[in-house]
């Protein structure tokens, strides 16, 4: 049943007492509540949806961490990491309304079915009022589709693809974490600096949703710099092996190799693609260089002494200097003795945002916690000034670009930050044709009654 | 033709790893008659043998170096590898570097070790049971030994680098006349290629020359007739299954540098390579290898963007239609022996 | 009745009972234990412990009665999901064109598939079924996105046609305004029960699987089926063409498949690729040798077990853990914490895997033989000797595939 990691002696003892109040059998049907698992005891559940097996599973462990030390913050445990830099101060440390918040966990499986399987659990079993996290698009989407369809709020954890926000966007789902449009946003200005702007790029595309919209930016951004597209080809998921689609590139011509893959793909395609000696070429004049769009640095750290000098971007970096960012790496080495990762953060952030939310509207209920997320401005969560964007539920603000460290000192400082770039360069219109056109639209909120 | 030169020679290198596991697979069905699931899980725990071998030349103390600090803001502690500082690091840093090729040595008696403990403790039962049974406990399996790498080494790949020596690639254009730097090769997957030619042969030669290998391939012809000459058969199998569990865990070892080890890269490579001893033909070994390195050739053409704008997405599904096409027309796969899993 | 001996309408009626029961039966601790954990009667997971039995109860058709091993029966769970996802789409939520047109379109794949794949036997035949099943799933996941939607999966937007939708009805699945979301609470004391429409309608039609699976097990044609899997050699020798009996028996699982792939979508409008790879296949093999081939419960058990398995132990993490042990002193309560967390949370792939071994070896006949044994148990003790003719069970079970 319920589980918490502050109370646990509590469990029973209160399980005994509200038993006693029950003792009558009593006749309702689900619509009987104001909305859907409204919470009605001196606890609030929220659902921690992660990858725990599977290819992403280390990604969702770290996701994990974070969320517990969030719900540890929100209920006045430990030194309240980024509460205390946050400009809201609608959290008190006493938890969310007067209520302390547990928590229940699910494994995704990294696929749809598994992964909204687990969150109807948390909805129809444990009474979760918010889900939050995930490490993968396909994901994201399915189960921000079924938080709309129950009538609770989805927090999306990692989840870089144009359409979540995008065509694919619902009125109960937020997406903090940037996407594939701000990738190439940030990124073309950078490469145009550092490689110019006669280049001619070879991308190399996981085949999914989620490699399509990522390709499809990159190469709208690097095309208006100048640079000349030779070729795109799709690769599928998991193929292990690259490198039958390695050895064209250098006859193609090209002399930068974009890869738009993510994790296990991303590591074996790199690795390879320096194996081939791609990086010590010299093509139409240039050195010949490889670019990975979207980091991790749990991938980084796979792909080892490959990613030196390779530029790519990221939501987040542990490494930067603002108090937020002081302050929550602070708190989570304390804890766990390892900085945290990005899709660490935008969970943790995440949590602490729904439960600002809830504090500032003054109620749980889902519309009213989304009226309160759209247009809320805030600081001092690591990025910089930071809008929800009420049009489509997407988080603006500032993007990094980062590139494999020469001289790691340790394992985790493997990437360095080259760049922050700023909110305004990375901002694009809600009807943007990457991102729905006209026709994407939230619908309207469901709470469910 | 440049292009088709250099698919040949990719589709060679997968084909080798092809090869490779489903020759050890071959081996287990063959002379023990046993649906091996979890001949994945051996492949992937042969590449774990690198990166234990590669931890285990890494171990290291710590020296705090005042003057850095790591993220919190403590001291940064320096790890120095134990090797480094009895050999010294020119000597030492080489060990690690090698420790691809040198985590051979501690592949064979870790994986023919645990071929043994598997055969002895677990298929033994199961000889006469249905296949289904033997897929579920092997499954099982499998399952529990990729949980059990996974409890100790996490779900994330392991970069596993192969020597320096071996870093870079050969350019091939030169030495056929094409312009320079159309026809590179890694010289790690050459070395890969070659590694798996070695063992081929090897298993070949050990199983056509020697008395024991006729007594195995008596064996596989005809299980009860071996037995009732008086050979103790049973033993002879033992160590079949130690060797089959030996070639899986040396293609895994040696893969390594090339695919980044991590946990679930057996069950990856598990159907594959029960299509690939199925389009050899059941119970022949020859059959297997020949297979395998067909659908690794043929796989890399697919993936030529010529043929790719022509067929979309038949990188993907090539390796199931050529083995529908093979099954079709040739009733037992390429070399498969009348009646051996057929009912 | 209906056809059936008294024994087997016993049977049926017994099963009747247990899948009406489920919602109360599965919900054993109150809510307010700690042990409530292991409550398994909230609607998503009873309906998948139906639409999974449905899905094995099929494969066994083929697999428990011929003894063909299909590798590729994922593939028309698949198909079965993207037709009424694709019905809901373009003519609207009720769920009955969607179903009708999923066992339909299956039926056809399974044709084709099988008439193919039926030209060979043994492993070779496996192979073949998991061919094409990789095929779709790889097809589905990538080239064909403009159909399937890719790793996403197919679902409804707004600006779907929809032109059977009116003005008031649903909007989410439902059986001619029957809302299958819905649910009707029962809270008893300490136990709350929940009575869900998707459920019922589940149910209802698993109950109709069964018994027509029932009959099949009963008739000429079953036993034709499984003469098929004893000789096959010695049944062509006898004049009879073998061929139209394993293709029949091939279509209907196809059929029963393509159906839970159905229900799937029809209980929440969503169908992924993922319904189609091969590890798919292999799971509802894994159910019906578990819970024993060719027994009539044996794959229910087994679809049941692996269910419960994902869903019930890869929710326990450490605090749940520390929850139970909580009155224990704090040293024991870690350690004992500490042994049992591999075994949960992210490790329930670990407990699946050594169950799986432990039923194998000591249950040869899977969790049907461990039913029978136990039953066996108190038989002996009310009447010594063994009336071992459960209804449940054909007499002798047979060795299986490719033997």
């Amino acid at each position: 049943m319920t589980n918490s990691t502050f109370t646990r002696r509590g469990v029973l003892k209160t399980g005994a007492v509200t038993g006693a109040g029950l003792a009558l059998p009593t006749i309702f049907t689900s619509s009987a509540s104001a909305f859907t698992n409204e919470p009605t005891g001196s606890t609030v559940k929220f659902g921690f949806n992660v990858p725990q097996t599977g290819p992403y599973a280390e990604e969702g462990l770290d996701e994990l961490r974070a969320q517990e030390l969030a719900v540890e913050h929100i209920n006045g445990m430990g030194d309240g990491g980024m509460l205390n830099t946050f400009t809201s101060k609608a959290l008190d440390g006493t938890g969310i309304l007067g209520k302390k918040v547990e928590f229940v966990t699910g494994d995704t499986q990294t696929k749809s079915d598994a992964a909204r399987a687990s969150a109807k659990s948390m909805i129809e079993k444990d009474g979760v009022v918010m889900i939050n996290g995930g490490s993968s698009s396909g994901v994201a989407i399915a189960v921000q589709g079924l938080c709309q369809e129950a009538g609770i709020i989805f927090m999306a954890g990692l989840t870089h693809s144009n359409d979540t926000t995008g065509k694919d966007r619902k009125a109960n789902g937020f997406r903090h974490f940037f996407n594939a449009y701000m990738s190439g946003a940030a990124l073309a200005p950078v490469l145009e600096k550092e490689y110019g702007t006669e280049r001619r790029a070879y991308h190399l595309t996981a085949d999914y949703t989620w490699g399509y919209t990522q390709q499809e930016s990159i190469q709208s951004f690097t095309e208006a710099m100048g640079w000349e597209t030779v070729n795109n080809v799709l690769t599928p998921v998991g193929a292990g092996d690259f490198s039958s689609y390695i050895t064209p590139v250098l006859q193609s011509g090209a002399d930068v190799l974009i890869l738009n893959h993510y994790g296990g793909d991303m590591v074996n395609s790199l690795t390879q693609a320096v194996q081939f000696g791609l990086r010590d070429k010299m093509v139409n004049g240039k050195q010949f260089e490889i670019v990975v769009p979207l980091y991790s640095e749990l991938m980084a750290a796979g792909a080892g002494e490959n990613i030196k000098g390779v530029f790519g971007s990221m939501n987040w970096n542990w490494q930067l200097q603002d108090a937020g960012t002081k302050a929550f790496v602070q708190s989570f080495g304390q804890k766990y003795g390892r900085p945290p990762s990005n899709s660490a953060h935008t969970c943790y952030v995440q949590t602490l945002l729904y439960a600002d939310a809830v504090a500032r509207a003054g109620s749980f209920n889902p519309c009213a916690v989304a009226e309160a997320l759209e247009g809320f401005e805030f600081d001092g969560m690591g990025n910089g000034p930071t809008l929800y964007r009420a049009d489509d539920h997407q988080c603006f603000k500032d993007v990094l670009v980062m590139k494999g460290a020469e001289n790691p000192t340790t394992q985790y400082d493997t990437l360095e930050v080259v760049e922050v770039t700023p909110r305004a360069q990375v901002e694009y219109a809600p009807n943007h044709p990457m991102f729905g056109g006209d026709a994407a639209t939230l619908g309207t909120c469901n709470d469910g009654a | 033709m440049d292009a088709i030169l250099l698919q040949i020679l990719n589709g060679l290198d997968k084909g080798s790893a092809y090869a490779l596991i489903a020759l050890g697979l071959t081996l287990i069905f063959g002379t023990l008659g046993v649906v091996n699931f979890a001949h994945g899980a051996l492949f992937m725990i042969g590449a774990f043998c690198a990166v234990v071998m590669q931890r285990l030349l890494n171990l290291s103390y710590e020296v705090v170096d005042p003057t850095r600090t790591d993220f919190l803001g403590n001291p940064l502690k320096v790890q120095m590898p134990y090797v480094e500082s009895w050999f010294g690091t020119e000597f030492g840093g080489g060990l690690i570097e090698w420790s691809v090729p040198l985590s051979i040595l501690l592949a064979i008696p870790v994986m023919v070790g645990l071929g043994f403990a598997m055969e002895r403790g677990l298929i033994k039962h199961f000889y006469k049971r249905p296949h289904a049974d033997q897929i579920l406990v092997t499954f099982g399996l499998a399952i529990v030994l990729q949980e059990i790498i996974k409890y100790f080494f996490g779900a994330n790949p392991i970069p596993t680098t192969s020597p320096d020596l071996f870093s870079g690639s050969f350019d091939f254009g030169v030495l056929l006349g094409f312009d320079p730097n159309t026809i590179i090769y890694p010289y790690w997957r050459m070395v890969y290629f070659l590694f798996a030619l070695i063992i081929i042969g090897g298993v070949f030669s050990f199983l056509q020359f020697t008395t024991f290998g006729m007594v195995v391939r008596a064996g596989m012809a005809d299980r009860e007739t071996v037995g009732l000459l008086g050979i103790n058969i049973d033993r002879r199998f033992t160590i079949m299954f130690g060797l089959a569990a030996a070639v899986a865990g040396l293609a895994g070892v040696m893969y390594a540098p090339i695919l980044s080890p991590n946990y679930h890269m057996g069950m990856d490579f598990l159907v594959l390579s029960f299509v690939v001893v199925v389009v050899g033909g059941m119970g022949s070994l020859p059959g297997a290898v020949l297979a395998g390195f067909l659908l690794g050739i043929l796989q890399s053409f697919a993936s030529m963007n010529e043929v790719k704008s022509i067929i979309p997405g038949i990188d993907q599904v090539i390796i199931y239609l050529i083995a529908i096409i093979i099954l079709l027309t040739r009733p037992r796969g390429l070399m498969g022996r009348k009646g051996v899993m057929e009912d | 009745m209906l056809g059936l001996s008294a024994k087997d309408t016993r049977f049926l009626l017994i099963v009747v009972f247990l899948t009406l029961a489920t919602p109360f039966l599965l919900q054993p601790f109150p809510e307010t234990s700690s042990l409530a954990q292991f409550n398994a009667g909230y609607p998503d997971l009873m309906q998948k412990f139906a639409i999974f039995g449905i899905f094995a109860i099929g494969f066994n058709i083929l697999f428990g009665l011929t003894g063909y091993l299909s590798f590729g029966h994922a593939a028309f769970l698949g198909v079965g999901s993207y037709t009424v996802v694709w019905m809901y789409k373009l003519l609207g939520y009720n769920v009955l064109p969607g179903l009708v047109l999923a066992i339909i379109i299956s039926a056809l794949f399974a044709l084709v598939i099988g008439f193919i794949s039926l030209r060979r036997s043994g492993i070779y035949f496996s192979i073949l079924t998991l061919a094409f099943a990789q095929m779709s799933y790889n097809l589905a996941y990538s080239v064909l996105t403009p159909i399937t939607n890719g790793e996403t999966g197919l679902q409804v937007y707004l600006n779907d046609p929809q032109i059977l939708m009116g003005e008031n009805s649903p909007t989410s699945p439902h059986l001619f305004g029957i809302v299958m979301r819905d649910s009707t609470q029962i809270q008893m004391g300490d136990w709350l029960f929940t009575m869900n429409n998707g459920y019922y309608f589940c149910a209802v039609i698993a109950i109709i699987a069964f018994y027509i699976s029932l009959r099949i097990f009963r008739s000429p044609f079953g036993m034709m089926l499984r003469a098929i899997k004893t000789n096959q050699t010695r049944m062509n020798y006898t004049g009879l063409n073998s061929r139209p009996y394993t293709l029949a028996a091939f279509v209907i699982s196809g059929m029963y498949a393509g159906l839970a792939g159905g229900l799937l979508a029809a209980m929440d409008p969503l169908a992924g690729a993922e319904r189609m790879q091969w590890t798919a296949s292999g799971e509802v093999v894994l159910m019906t040798i578990l819970g024993g081939a060719g027994t009539l419960m044996g794959p229910v058990l087994g679809a049941g077990f692996i269910k419960y398995c994902e869903n019930i132990f890869s929710k326990i993490n450490d605090g749940v853990l520390h929850g139970w042990f909580a009155f224990m002193p704090d040293g024991i309560e870690d350690l004992i914490v500490a042994m049992i967390h591999p075994f949960v949370g992210k490790g329930w792939h670990l407990t699946l895997g050594i169950l799986f071994m432990l039923v194998v070896i000591f249950l040869p006949g899977g969790l049907v033989e461990g039913g029978q044994r136990v039953a066996r148990l108190f038989r002996r003790n009310k009447k010594a000797g063994p009336g071992d003719k459960d209804p449940e069970h054909h007499p002798k079970q047979a060795p299986h595939v490719a033997e």
